[in-house]
C-alpha cells in the first residue's frame, strides 16, 4: 500500500507544482494520473522515488516513510520502483542489453560496476525481458538505433530488470503514434496483471484510461481535482479537470 | 530598430572623431612594433636575407662522401725575365691537366684558363694562390669551373695584383660526390631531438587526460549541484582527509620497508607478485559480493571492512615487489641487451616511478576513504541523533574541521615564504577557521544539506581557470627551475597546461549531456559512481576523445618549441643552431618539425574520423 499524504511541492522559482495532495494506492492497482500538462504529474511521480525532493508531506510504502529515507535506504527503495519516461531516456550511444541491464544496478556492489561487470544470471534475465517485450533480436544494437516504440520497450524492460514492486510510468506512450500506444499499454496492463505490481501512470488521452486504469487521479495546477473510477468522469467533471474551455472528443 | 538616419553635425563629427582615434591608434601601434621598411631596402638586410633563404632552402640532411681532383699550375706575375722557367705542361697524359694562356701574365691582365682530363660534368673553383708554396691554402679570386661531358672545361679569370718574382700558382680543385648518400650528423641529432619530442607530447598528453577525466566531473555544474550533505558529515569527510592521508603515509611506508626488508631478491620478488593478487582478489571477492538483496549484519561489515584493509595492505606491498622486480630486472637488462639497452632503462625507470608514487596513491586513497566513511558517519548521526546531539556534534567538528583547512593554508604560506611568525600561519588561521566553524554551526539548522557541491566546483572552476591563464612556456620556465632543465621539466608543463584546459573543455562535454538518461539511472537506484558509469560516460566519450586529439595536436605543437626555454624535444637544438647562425642545420630541424606535425595532424584526423 502506497500513501500519499499532504505532498507539496514548491520549486525553486516559486512554483507550486503539487499542492497538499493526499490519496491512496492499494498493492496490484493500476492507477492513472491525469491533468493538463504542467499541473504536476511528472512532479507527483519523481516525489514518489524522490528523484524530486518534496517540500512537505509524507509518501509512505507499507507503513515505511519514503521522504524520511536516508541516501542507503534508498537505494533499497528506488530498486524496488520501476520507472518508464516519455522520452525513454535511453542510454543512447550504450547497447540494448547494457541499457536493459542498468535496471540492476540498485542491487550490484558499485565496485564492479567500476569494471563493468553484471552477473552471469543478469544478463540472462536481460535477455528474458527482452524477450518477453519482444525485441531479442536488438539486443547488440545501440539504443539510439531503435524505433521510438522499440526504445519504450527496451525503457521496460529496464524497468522490468528491478523486480519492481511499483512501477511509474510518465506519460509512456504521449511520444508514440497511437497504434504503438497500445502495445506499450498492454505491457504495463501484463506486468500489473501477471506479475501483480502496482502502476502508476500519467496519461494524456481519456480513452487509454477507460481502457487501461482500475483508478484514476486527476490534478490541476498541483491539486487533487479528482479521485475514482474512470466510469465517473462525467462532463461536469471533465471540465473541472481540464478547464471551463475544453471539449471532450471521441 | 529604427532606421531613420538622420543627416546631423553631431553624427558627422563623430565619424570624424572616431577616424582621427583610429588613426592614432594605428600610429601608435606601428610606433612600438617599429614598422621601418628603409631597414628592409637596405642592401646589407637584403644580402643576409638571401643568404639566410638559400641556406634554409638546403637542409643539412644528406651528404655524400666527396673525391677532389686539385692541379696546381705554376704562373709567373708579371712575367720573368727568362722565359724558359715556364715549363710546358705535359699533355701527353691521361691525369687531369690544366693550360693558362698566356703562360705569364702583368697583374690585373685576363687570362684564359683551361682545363683537360677532369671527370666529366663536375664543378670547383678556380683561384689564384699567391706565394711560392703550392699547398698554401690562402687563396684569392674565384672562378667557378664546369666540365663537359669529356672532362674539359674553359674560364677566364683575372689575375690579381700580386706581382712577385717567384713563381705563385692558379690552382684548380673539382669536386664530385662518390657512393650512396648519408645523413647528417645534423640528422641524426634532429631525429634523436623529433622522437623525444614526440615522446614528450605523447606523455604530457597521457598524463593531463588521466588527471583531467576526474577533475572534469568536479568541476561539472550538472553533478556538482545534487551533491548536498549536512554541517556534521562535511566537517567530519574534511577532517579525514588529512588525517586519512597521515595515516595511509606512515602505513604505506612501513609497508615499504617492509618490502625492502623481505624482497631482497628476484624469486621473493616473482612469489609475492604471483601469489598475493590472488590472495586479493579472492579477499576481495568475499567481502564485496557482487549483488547483495539484504543488508548484511554490523559484525559481518567490520569482518568486510579488515578484509578490504588488509588486500588494500597487501595490494601496496604487491606494488613495491613490482617496483623492486622492475628496478632489479632493468638494471640487468641494460648490461646485458647491448643496444636494447633502452628497454632495460625503461623497466628500471618504471620500477622507480612506482616505489615513488606509491606512498603517494597510498596516502591519497588512505585519505579519500577515510575521509568518504567519516562523510558517511556523519551523514547517518545526523540522520539519527536527536537535534541537541547534532547541534553539538557541529560546534565541535566545525571549527575544528575549519581551523584545520584554514592551517593548512597557513603552513603552505609558511613554506612558500617562510614568514616564520606562527601568528600569522598558525594561531591566527587557527583562531579565525574556529570563529568562521563556530559561526557557521550556530546558524545552520542541525539536519539541513548543504550544497557542499556547489562549492567544491566554484573552488575547483576558479582555480582551473586562474591555471588556465598562464601560458605552458611560463609554467616550463617555472619548472625548468623546480626540476632542472630538459625533457622532464618540459613534460611536466605541457602535462599541467593539459590537464587544466581539458579539465575545462570535458567538464564543458559533462554540462551538456542529457539528463534524461541521468535521472533514469538513478530511478534504478544506481548510486554516484555507478550513475556516472552508466549514464554519463557513454554520452562523453566521444567529445572526450576528440578533445584529447586536440589536445595531442597542440602539445606536438607545443614541444616543439618548448625546448625555447631549456624544456627540452627539438626546440633547444634549432634554437641553438639559429644563434650559431647555423641556417642549414636550423632548416633540417624545422623541416622535421613541419612533418611531424603535419603527420601528427594526419593521424589524429584519421583516428578521429575513425571512432567519432
Ligand atoms: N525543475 C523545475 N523547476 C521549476 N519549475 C518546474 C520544474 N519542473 C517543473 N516545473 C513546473 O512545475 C509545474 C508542474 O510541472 P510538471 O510536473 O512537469 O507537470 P506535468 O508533468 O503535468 O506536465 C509546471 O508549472 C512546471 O513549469
Ligand atoms: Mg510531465
Amino acid at each position: 500500500m502506497l500513501q500519499i499524504k499532504n505532498l507539496t511541492k514548491i520549486y525553486d522559482g516559486g512554483v507550486k507544482a503539487l499542492d497538499n495532495v493526499s490519496f491512496d494506492v492499494p498493492d496490484g492497482q493500476f492507477l492513472a494520473v491525469i491533468g493538463l500538462s504542467g499541473s504536476g504529474k511528472s512532479t507527483l511521480l519523481r516525489c514518489i522515488n524522490r528523484l524530486i525532493e518534496p517540500t512537505e508531506g509524507q509518501i509512505l510504502w507499507n507503513g515505511e516513510d519514503i521522504t524520511a529515507a536516508s541516501q542507503e535506504e534508498m537505494r533499497r527503495i528506488r530498486r524496488k520502483i520501476g520507472m518508464v519516461f516519455q522520452h525513454f531516456n535511453l542510454v543512447h550511444r550504450s547497447k540494448v542489453i547494457t541499457n536493459v541491464l542498468a535496471g540492476r544496478l540498485g542491487y550490484i556492489n558499485p565496485a564492479w560496476s567500476l569494471i563493468n561487470r553484471f552477473p552471469k544470471e543478469d544478463i540472462e534475465k536481460a535477455i528474458k525481458q527482452l524477450e518477453r517485450v519482444g525485441i531479442a533480436e536488438k539486443a547488440n544494437q545501440r539504443a539510439d538505433e531503435l524505433s521510438g516504440g522499440q526504445q519504450q520497450r527496451v525503457g521496460i524492460a529496464r524497468a522490468l530488470m528491478q523486480d519492481p514492486q511499483i512501477m511509474l510510468a510518465d506519460e509512456p506512450v504521449a511520444s508514440l503514434d497511437p497504434v504503438l500506444a497500445h502495445s506499450i499499454m498492454s505491457h504495463l496492463e501484463d506486468i500489473n496483471k501477471n506479475d501483480g505490481v502496482t502502476v502508476l501512470c500519467s496519461l494524456h488521452f481519456l480513452d487509454l484510461v477507460h481502457r487501461y486504469a482500475d483508478k484514476v487521479v486527476a490534478l490541476n495546477e498541483g491539486k487533487l481535482v479528482f479521485e475514482g473510477l474512470p466510469k465517473d468522469i462525467d462532463d461536469e467533471k471533465f471540465k473541472e479537470i481540464y478547464g471551463r474551455d475544453a471539449e471532450r472528443v471521441g | 530598430m529604427n532606421n531613420n538616419k538622420k543627416p546631423s553635425l553631431w553624427n558627422s563629427i563623430k565619424v570624424g572623431l572616431l577616424t582621427f582615434l583610429t588613426l592614432m591608434i594605428f600610429a601608435y601601434g606601428f610606433q612600438v612594433t617599429k614598422v621601418n621598411l628603409e631597414e628592409l631596402r637596405s642592401e646589407r638586410r637584403q644580402e643576409s636575407f638571401v643568404r639566410i633563404m638559400r641556406a634554409l632552402a638546403r637542409p643539412e640532411i644528406f651528404e655524400y662522401e666527396q673525391v677532389e681532383e686539385v692541379v696546381n699550375y705554376p704562373f709567373y706575375t708579371p712575367c720573368p725575365p727568362d722565359q724558359s722557367v715556364l715549363l710546358a705542361p705535359d699533355i701527353n697524359t691521361l691525369e687531369p691537366y690544366i693550360i693558362v694562356t698566356p703562360a705569364c701574365a702583368e697583374p690585373g691582365a685576363i687570362v684564359q684558363v683551361e682545363g683537360f682530363n677532369f671527370a666529366p660534368n663536375t664543378t670547383g673553383p678556380v683561384r689564384f694562390v699567391p706565394g711560392n708554396d703550392p699547398s698554401n691554402v690562402v687563396t684569392l679570386g674565384r672562378e667557378n669551373a664546369k666540365t663537359d661531358i669529356n672532362g674539359d672545361f674553359t674560364v677566364s679569370m683575372e689575375i690579381p695584383k700580386r706581382p712577385s718574382d717567384d713563381v705563385q700558382y692558379i690552382r684548380v680543385i673539382l669536386r664530385r660526390n662518390v657512393g650512396a648518400p648519408h645523413f647528417t650528423q645534423t640528422a641524426h641529432d634532429t631525429w634523436d631531438k623529433i622522437i623525444e619530442t614526440v615522446f614528450l607530447a605523447l606523455l604530457a598528453t597521457v598524463l593531463g587526460t588521466i588527471l583531467a577525466i576526474p577533475l572534469s566531473f568536479i568541476a561539472a555544474r550538472n553533478l556538482m549541484k545534487t551533491v548536498k550533505s549536512p554541517l556534521t558529515s562535511i566537517a567530519l569527510s574534511t577532517l579525514g582527509w588529512p588525517l586519512g592521508m597521515l595515516i595511509g603515509f606512515i602505513a604505506i611506508r612501513w609497508v615499504g620497508n617492509f618490502s625492502a626488508a623481505i624482497g631482497s631478491n628476484i624469486l621473493v620478488n616473482l612469489a609475492s607478485i604471483l601469489i598475493l593478487p590472488l590472495l586479493i582478489q579472492f579477499g576481495l571477492r568475499w567481502a564485496m559480493p557482487q549483488v547483495e538483496t539484504t543488508t548484511p549484519s554490523q559484525s559481518m561489515k567490520f569482518a568486510r571492512i579488515g578484509i578490504i584493509l588488509l588486500s588494500a595492505l597487501l595490494g601496496f606491498y604487491v606494488f613495491f615487489q613490482l617496483a623492486s622486480l622492475a628496478m632489479r630486472l632493468g638494471n640487468t637488462l641494460q648490461a646485458s641487451l647491448g643496444s636494447f639497452g633502452f628497454l632495460g632503462f625503461f623497466l628500471f625507470q618504471m620500477g622507480d616511478i612506482i616505489a615513488i608514487l606509491t606512498p603517494s596513491i597510498g596516502a591519497l586513497a588512505a585519505g579519500g576513504t577515510l575521509s568518504s566513511i567519516l562523510g558517511r558517519l556523519g551523514q547517518q548521526s545526523s540522520e539519527r541523533l536527536p537535534i541537541p546531539a547534532i547541534k553539538t556534534l557541529n560546534l565541535i567538528l566545525t571549527p575544528a574541521a575549519i581551523a584545520m583547512v584554514f592551517v593548512l593554508i597557513g603552513q603552505v604560506l609558511e613554506w612558500l615564504y617562510e614568514f616564520d611568525t606562527p601568528l600569522y600561519t598558525l594561531w591566527g588561521p587557527m583562531a579565525i577557521g574556529a570563529g568562521l566553524g563556530l559561526l557557521l554551526a550556530v546558524m545552520t539548522k542541525p539536519k539541513e544539506s548543504l550544497p557542499i557541491g556547489l562549492l567544491i566546483y566554484s573552488v575547483t572552476r576558479t582555480i582551473l581557470n586562474a591555471l588556465r591563464s598562464v601560458e605552458a612556456l611560463v609554467m616550463a620556465i617555472v619548472f625548468v627551475i623546480a626540476v632542472g632543465i630538459g625533457p622532464f621539466a618540459g613534460t611536466l608543463a605541457l602535462g599541467l597546461h593539459t590537464i587544466v584546459s581539458l579539465a575545462k573543455l570535458y567538464s564543458e562535454q559533462v554540462e551538456s549531456i542529457l539528463a534524461g538518461p541521468l535521472e533514469a539511472i538513478q530511478a534504478t537506484g544506481a548510486n554516484r559512481l555507478q550513475t556516472i558509469i552508466y549514464a554519463v560516460v557513454p554520452q562523453i566519450v566521444p567529445p572526450y576523445i576528440s578533445y584529447t586529439m586536440y589536445r595531442w595536436d597542440i602539445n606536438v605543437r607545443m614541444s616543439t618549441i618548448i625546448g625555447f626555454v631549456g624544456g627540452g624535444g627539438i626546440g633547444f637544438l634549432l634554437q641553438q643552431n639559429i644563434n650559431l647562425l647555423n641556417y642549414r642545420a636550423a632548416s633540417a630541424q624545422m623541416l622535421a618539425i613541419a612533418i611531424v606535425v603535419s603527420l601528427m595532424d594526419y593521424i589524429s584526423s584519421v583516428l578521429r574520423e575513425k571512432v567519432v
